[in-house]
């Protein structure tokens, strides 16, 4: 089909990448040791985090749509790996064992400005910049409870 | 979030329901007259230019699939916002999007304060065996003070005529009337005073519509690209057996799974695998309609490419043939996407108007639209077709 249309070249990422700044070396070597860390401690921070700022925010519909199920974030660019699950009592790490019903792979920015209020979900998978493998479905619950929410992260000194 | 009155809503929208503004009452909808005898023959009421009604400004109306999206897109400028409730009685039906009661009368409060209007999206069809659930939302609308009622369903509409004669009825998408005989039996019959136009006509069959019909046309500004007339559409039930006008989705979530491989992205349907994106390739939403398949020996998008519909560039035409709204699509994105996409649309309208012929795409809107579009890049869909 002959449409015209308007491109513009896609742009990766809005802020700097994080350890843009580092060599591609020592930016390699760094990812390559972090996936070998174990997934439990960033896991079980991320899991407190989420318990205090997200958790009180949660429509009871959504609490039960995620009740029980593993979900597995990849900070890519990081090669951070983290997996939760949330129970009646909060979120707690999740055995690493086994396939997580939902898996989010993207780069630690799109991370940020998602949980600022900044970007749009479906934008950052249109740019490339965001993938969801697994239970699309809960991963669109997840989208669409932390649209509802507004941001979960400010910076110092501005209010949510 | 701004929590004071905002200053964009200029004299012509600022008092809902007044007599200058889109929805003062007008004599000529409800009434169940026959049309007059030049608009039977509409070739000859195109030719003798029946109908001369001043531009007006056209009603920005913009997507709310939360109550902090519809916060955003009243502060960024939306004349009305639309909306639907958590059940299958709108065609966005998600997991997590939508409106509660609660939420529908605080949305209702927030947007009337500050001049906007709130439409109600009741625009699946009802279920032969239980059709309560739809019109239990008409008597919700009512009851929270929407303001306007999208409805696709005759059922819906009569219930809603006979029920709650004063809540007006637009006309929905889903409804696929793309002729003006269309339309006017949705308004003979059960008073409709908006339709809202599938993105398959051209400027010129825009034109004649706004022209002849005796009711008010709503069309897509901006957003996912429809490239068929939507609420006909079968492909997704081919494929899922879910379709926009029952349960109001063309790629069920529960259907799509995605799949990161070394080469890229798989994307599937209900198992059908409908595209394979390389690792710099534009995405899309795993529609059927915007996949690549293997015709006639060669691989590529046979229907459309996965983009969005964007009418900044006509604009000004719009204007001039009488399009009283303009839509922009997107009760499933989140409320960065409505707030910013609502700024720019506001400001285009507002330029639109104030100087038609100073009027240009602003690059920076360009920008801001293409950085929201699906596969990252736009088109005027079928507004302008060069191969006709
Ligand atoms: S599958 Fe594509 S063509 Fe069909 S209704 Fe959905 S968006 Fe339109």
């Amino acid at each position: 089909m002959t449409i015209p249309r308007e491109t513009m070249p896609p742009k990766r990422h809005e802020l700097p990448p994080l350890f843009e700044s580092l060599g591609t070396h020592l930016r390699d070597g760094l990812r390559q040791v972090v996936a070998r860390l174990p997934i439990e401690p960033p896991s079980f921070v991320l899991a407190r985090v989420l318990d205090r700022v997200l958790l009180p925010r949660l429509a009871h519909d959504t609490r039960q749509a995620l009740q029980g199920r593993t979900v597995e974030l990849v900070i890519s660019d990081l090669g951070i790996r983290v997996r939760l699950q949330l129970d009646y009592a909060g979120f707690r790490v999740a055995s690493s064992r086994g396939e997580a019903e939902l898996r989010i792979l993207a780069p630690a920015n799109s991370y940020i400005r998602l949980m600022r209020g900044e970007d749009d979900a479906d934008r950052l998978f249109f740019e490339r910049a965001l993938v969801m493998e697994g239970d699309t479905e809960l991963g669109l619950i997840l989208k669409n409870a932390l649209d509802a929410i507004g941001p979960l992260l400010t910076w110092p000194g501005r209010p949510a | 979030m701004q929590g004071i009155l905002t200053a964009h809503h200029d004299a012509i929208n600022s008092t809902p329901n007044s007599a200058n503004s889109p929805y003062a009452p007008d004599s000529r909808i409800r009434n169940n007259a026959a049309p007059p005898a030049w608009l039977i023959t509409m070739d000859a009421a195109v030719t003798t230019n029946a109908t001369t009604r001043p531009a007006v400004k056209p009603e920005l109306v913009c997507p709310a699939g939360s109550l902090r999206a519809l916060q955003m897109a009243v502060d960024a400028g939306a004349d009305a916002v639309y909306l639907g409730l958590k059940d299958a009685t709108n065609a966005r039906n998600f997991a997590g999007l939508n409106f509660d009661d609660t939420q529908v009368r605080a949305g209702v409060a927030y947007a009337h304060a500050r001049g906007a209007r709130v439409l109600m999206a009741l625009n699946t069809f009802a279920d032969a065996r239980d059709t309560r659930p739809w019109f239990g939302a008409v008597d919700t609308a009512a009851t929270m003070g929407a303001d306007a009622l999208i409805v696709a369903d005759t059922a819906v509409m009569a219930y809603c005529r006979d029920h709650h004669p004063k809540l007006r009825l637009h006309l929905s998408v889903q409804a696929s009337a793309t002729s003006y005989e269309a339309i006017e039996f949705y308004r003979r019959h059960y008073g409709i005073q908006r339709a809202v136009l599938p993105r398959v006509l051209t400027l010129s069959q825009v034109a004649h519509l706004a022209r002849l019909s005796m009711v008010d046309i709503e069309v897509f500004g901006f957003g996912s690209l429809c490239v068929m007339v939507e609420g006909r559409c079968a492909l997704s039930s081919y494929v899922t057996g879910q379709s926009p006008n029952n349960a109001g989705v063309c790629s069920p979530p529960s259907a799509v799974r995605w799949q990161h491989t070394p080469s890229g992205v798989d994307a599937r349907l209900n198992g059908v695998l409908i595209d394979h994106y390389g690792p710099d390739e534009p995405r899309g939403y795993p529609t059927l309609c915007k996949g690549r398949f293997d015709v006639a020996g060669e691989r590529g998008y046979a229907i459309e490419e996965p983009t969005s519909l964007n009418t900044l560039a006509i604009l000004p035409e719009l204007i001039s043939i009488g399009v009283k709204a303009i839509k922009i699509e997107g009760r499933q994105r989140s409320p960065s996407y409505v707030e910013q996409v609502t700024k720019v649309w506001r400001t285009a309208i507002d330029s639109a108007c104030a100087a038609p012929q100073r009027y240009s795409v602003q690059p920076a809107w360009s920008a801001t639209l293409t950085r929201f579009a699906e596969g990252q890049q736009h088109t005027l869909g079928a507004y302008d077709r060069p191969w006709r």
